[in-house]
């Protein structure tokens, strides 16, 4: 019996943490809309700021609670520069373009935190006075997770207070439910905003330096917390403190006790609940309807049909590029083989946010399945590549299929996050099934046949089928089907009063998305001869994203644009310096500020503005 | 020009330059130096593979003070960071193939990308050092032609320890290791192996957190629950630190043996500090206590070039170029096919004493010290350690064959 007490209490211990840094996402996401990918990355600074406080004054109890106060401080203040210098400037952008903003931040901390406290890990100094442990019921436990037990409670006792009891807390919470009306009555968002990121990092650099005296802090510590604090916030219902604080305690506890019985549970076990929590409850635990904001491409102006010259420039620009392998090397054509396919993955899931409105953060699981399915007919049946490859767009289009029809009843930051468990959840399996997949040391030897070997002759293989996919999914965006999306993204509710369905629709959609998405990854198999899990991870998913984004969501060419864009980049970048991530982090940031509707946007802008005149 | 134009035009001034640096023709393949691309995660691991990226450069500097190879060509070696991702990696190693004309590649850390550029090494029939993966498979099940590797593999860490193991009086065994290959695989190997030597073990418990996302008091609480006489540990790094930081505090080490696998690399212990745990038993570098001449020359010098004390990547990056280069002699070419033949069978001294590539599988011989982890002076090392020679850790050439596909 003491021990299940003891698991329980251990349980609770790990729940605190995650409340702290989940509530402050929470808080951020329910006024100012921003999906803040950078808030993982506040919580490491915290964590290693709180180190360097703790290493200097942490030997008494003041010096080490102050420590911790102003390592969240510090980072707080952090925050509300970010809002000041980087976010303000995008309000006017589409939602989800400061997630591109977000991203790059994230990229730069990494460097910045590398550079600043060097690559080792740093284990801190516990809390003075509470090193020790007491035993409950003949178990040991230590004291200072009692501590941060107790922590759980009063940090959101305090914020209950903070937003019923004062005038910023009742701004706040009008903001949170109707931005404009709160703005029309003189409440001045951008001050609210500042204030709020400031809270919220706060929070999460406090979650941070509390983790010093408990684990070595690291510079992985950004991308373990941020997946996990984001399922917490939908779990619990978006906005909703309590929620994440209830859905905080449940995950702690389900971890705590999942273990014991299924020990290789752990890498999925958030995402299954997550999934399970969503497909049963669809604002999560105690979100509310009309809190469930539509994190969506914004209905930009609509999509026109290019004339005159400008007609041929797609055509123009693929014969440019079939001609290429006259004069480039092998390594530009592999490159340029990956940049295809990529605009290929990139203009997948433009299908679904541009034309859609459907935020995914789990694409990547069609473009790994599609190399999975590739690979797993040749390793196992010892398929062709021809037959391999036309296996990859229909089992990421099945499985396309079977999660989506989950994921469309389902909306906003709530779809985005299931298709994520739903990615999480391919990953694992893929992960763990070793006799199938070959688990993480992935399958090899998926190369091409002879004829298809050269480097140039893959190169063209590649450009023709998915130049000719790329070509199918524009029809499909002026087609019939396309305008239905459109006209339910822009309002599913005249969609539907004309007599659409609007569900049935976007569920095409994702199939349709998902087996493109497969066919880019069984391309890309064959061009590695190898594939792994990494394929399907969070990463693959998010840098889909940021190509979409990069490009800008407005126009057909944007992910192709912005596909070519972020590879090019990232390679270049990458064979030139080490610093890659701060460089690639900058120069998203810049491009971000540059071009706030993205990088086809602005080009496009550029154009009817010239026209006009 | 307003500002917004000006940014415009500096982005796609970014972009043009992008494309032409991928589009430049390989450059006039310069005869003189030998090239040797290097990959590896100096972004993903950090903590690992700077050490070991100055230990390479170490032994490439005194290669070409020594006069260089092959009558006076110099060595010069292109590094590329591969972001821990396996198909960066073949990206990168098909750069350094078409672009910078390398004769041979090195490098890698995780099993999984060393498996990608071990694969791309035999399509594209060139010879393939990988030094640092542990995975068993690199030389084995998914063993090739091209490919050797310098460091003591999942297994032969597993069977050093197993030694020790079967000679505790220990009966009742609790394992923890990462959720991956190398956790899995260390973990069978350890449970087969021990029982093979003592059948009156059993393993009563088994915690398999994600790699780097421990839950450390829920799974310290887990395994004491078990009631373990000894546990075997596989965790490493951040997780390792959480695990003996909540482990002490919860007194699931008291009266308990632990065996650790990599927690005596200096990676691993120095930044326990005077927290590293007491009395396990593990493999590791006890870096400032060998004193063999081989060991002192290497530390000497590193410490003389870099300020720093070596870590077990130091040795990993030193001992893999210091390969290279006598590969290179040995074969009298850079010919791939004579690199790999002089590499397969290949002797040399390591700081480590000598070792050799066996020929039947492409394993080095190099192995690792066994002892018992301590505090001294504020900071965790290694006493009562001793060399497991790697070689007599490995199975016999007849039985890797049999594992092998050729």
């Amino acid at each position: 019996m003491s021990f299940y007490l003891v698991q329980f209490l251990s349980g609770l211990a790990a729940a605190a943490t995650l409340f702290l840094v989940s509530s402050g996402l929470t808080i951020v996401f329910g006024v100012t809309r921003i999906v803040n990918f950078a808030h993982g990355s506040f919580y490491m600074l915290g964590a290693y700021l709180g180190w360097s406080l703790i290493e200097r004054w942490g030997t008494t109890p003041l010096g080490f609670w102050g420590g911790v106060a102003l390592a969240s401080l510090a980072v707080g203040a952090l925050g509300a520069l970010m809002e000041v210098g980087l976010l303000r400037r995008l309000y006017r952008s589409p939602e989800l373009f400061q997630l591109l903003a977000t991203f790059g931040v994230v990229l730069v901390i990494q460097d910045a935190a590398s550079y600043a406290w060097g690559s080792e890990d740093l284990l801190g100094r516990r809390a003075p006075g509470l090193k020790g442990s007491v035993d409950i019921l003949d178990q040991p436990f230590p004291l200072y997770d009692l501590v941060l037990i107790a922590l759980g409670p009063v940090v959101l006792g305090l914020l209950w207070l903070l937003f019923n009891r004062t005038r910023w807390g009742t701004l706040v919470r009008a903001a949170t439910q109707d931005r404009e009306m709160a703005a029309a009555l003189g409440v001045d968002p951008a001050k609210l905003f500042t204030g709020v990121l400031f809270l919220g990092s706060a929070l999460a650099g406090l979650g941070g330096a509390l983790q010093v005296p408990r684990e070595a802090v690291n510079l992985h510590m950004d991308m373990s917390i941020v997946v996990e604090a984001f399922v917490v916030v939908v779990v619990g219902g978006m906005g909703s403190l309590t929620g994440a604080f209830v859905a905080s305690l449940l995950i702690g506890q389900l971890q705590a006790f999942g273990i014991l019985v299924f020990p290789q549970i752990t890498l999925v076990l958030v995402f299954l609940f997550m999934a399970v929590v969503l497909v049963i409850r669809p604002y999560g635990l105690l979100g509310r309807k009309e809190e469930a904001p539509p994190t969506a491409a914004s209905p930009g102006p609509p999509l026109v049909l290019a004339t005159g010259l400008v007609r041929w420039v797609p055509a123009l620009l693929l014969l440019l590029l079939a001609l290429v392998p006259l004069v480039a090397g092998d390594y530009a054509l592999i490159v340029l083989t990956e940049v295809v396919i990529l605009a290929l993955m990139a203009a997948s899931l433009h299908l679904l946010i541009g034309l859609g409105g459907l935020v995914s953060f789990g694409h990547a699981a069609y473009f790994g399945l599609g190399a999975y399915g590739s690979a797993l007919l040749v390793k196992h049946l010892a398929a062709p590549m021809p037959l391999a490859l036309a296996a990859a767009p229909v089992l990421a289009g099945v499985g396309a299929l079977i999660a989506g029809w989950f994921c469309v009843r389902r909306s906003g930051l709530y779809f985005a996050m299931l298709t994520l468990a739903f990615a999480q959840i391919a990953w694992s399996v893929a992960f763990q099934w070793y006799g199938f997949t070959g688990g993480d040391n992935g399958i090899l030897g998926v190369w091409p046949p002879d004829w298809a070997a050269g480097k140039a002759a893959y190169y063209l293989l590649t450009l023709a089928l998915a130049g000719g996919t790329l070509f199918l999914l524009r029809r499909a965006a002026f087609a019939p089907f396309g305008y239905t999306l459109r006209a339910g993204r822009d309002s599913a509710l005249r969609a539907e009063a004309v007599g659409i369905d609007v569900r049935r629709h976007q569920w095409y959609a994702f199939a349709l998305a998902g087996s493109a998405a497969g066919l880019a990854g069984g391309l890309y198999a064959f061009s590695k001869g190898s594939v792994f899990p990494t394929l399907m991870a969070v990463p693959m998913s998010v840098d889909a994203l940021v190509m979409v984004l990069m490009g800008g969501i407005q126009t057909l060419s944007g992910p192709v644009v912005g596909a070519a864009l972020f590879h090019l980049l990232e390679t270049e970048v990458m064979s030139l310096t080490e610093w890659w991530r701060l460089v690639l982090g900058l120069v998203i940031i810049v491009l971000v500020l540059a071009f706030p509707k993205g990088v086809a946007g602005f080009v496009r802008d550029l154009w009817m503005r010239r026209k006009e005149a | 020009m307003n500002r917004r134009q000006t940014l415009s035009l500096l982005g796609t001034a970014a972009l043009i330059a992008a494309t032409q640096t991928a589009f430049t023709l390989p450059a006039f393949a310069q005869s003189q130096p030998i090239r040797i691309g290097e990959v590896n995660s100096y972004t993903g691991l950090p903590a690992f593979t700077i050490p070991y990226r100055q230990g390479w450069q170490l032994a490439v500097e005194e290669v070409n003070a020594a006069g260089g190879l092959l009558g006076g060509r110099t060595l010069e070696v292109v590094s590329r960071d591969d972001a821990g991702k396996p198909d960066d990696a073949v990206r990168v190693a098909q750069e350094l193939l078409s672009n910078e004309k390398v004769e041979l590649l090195a490098g890698t850390y995780f099993s999984h990308v060393g498996l990608a550029v071990a694969d791309f090494a035999a399509r594209n029939k060139v010879p393939f050092v990988a030094a640092e993966p542990l995975t068993d498979a690199i030389t084995w099940t998914k063993g090739n032609r091209y490919t050797f590797r310098l460091r003591p593999s999942t297994y032969m860490q597993a069977s050093m320890l197993v030694d020790e193991a079967a000679k505790l009086p220990a009966k009742r065994w609790a394992t923890v290791a990462p959720n991956y290959e190398y956790g899995q695989s260390a973990v069978a190997w350890f449970k087969q192996l021990l029982k093979e030597k003592r059948p009156d073990v059993e393993f009563v418990a088994e915690q398999w957190p994600a790699q780097g996302k421990l839950e450390a008091g829920p799974t310290v609480q887990a395994l004491a629950a078990a009631k373990p006489d000894a546990i075997f540990n596989v965790t490493f790094g951040a997780d390792l630190a959480k695990f003996v930081r909540e482990g002490e505090g919860r007194g699931l080490f008291r009266n308990r043996t632990v065996v650790s696998l990599l927690t005596g690399e200096p990676e691993y212990l120095e930044p326990m500090k005077d927290e590293s745990p007491e009395g396990w038993i593990v493999t590791g570098y006890p870096y400032e206590q060998i004193e063999t001449p081989e060991h002192k020359a290497f530390r000497d010098a590193y410490q003389k070039r870099f300020n720093d004390f070596p870590r077990q990547g130091s040795v990993v990056g030193y001992a893999t170029f210091k390969a290279i280069a006598a590969a290179i002699e040995k074969a009298g070419s850079t010919d791939p096919e004579k690199v790999v033949d002089a590499l397969s069978g290949l002797q040399l001294t390591s700081p480590f004493g000598p070792i050799t590539f066996r020929a039947s599988d492409h394993q080095a011989t190099m192995g690792a010290y066994v002892g018992k982890t301590t505090v001294k002076n504020g900071r965790g090392t290694m006493t009562e350690w001793r060399y497991a020679d790697g070689a007599n850790y490995l199975p016999s050439d007849e039985a890797v064959k049999k594992m092998r596909p050729e």
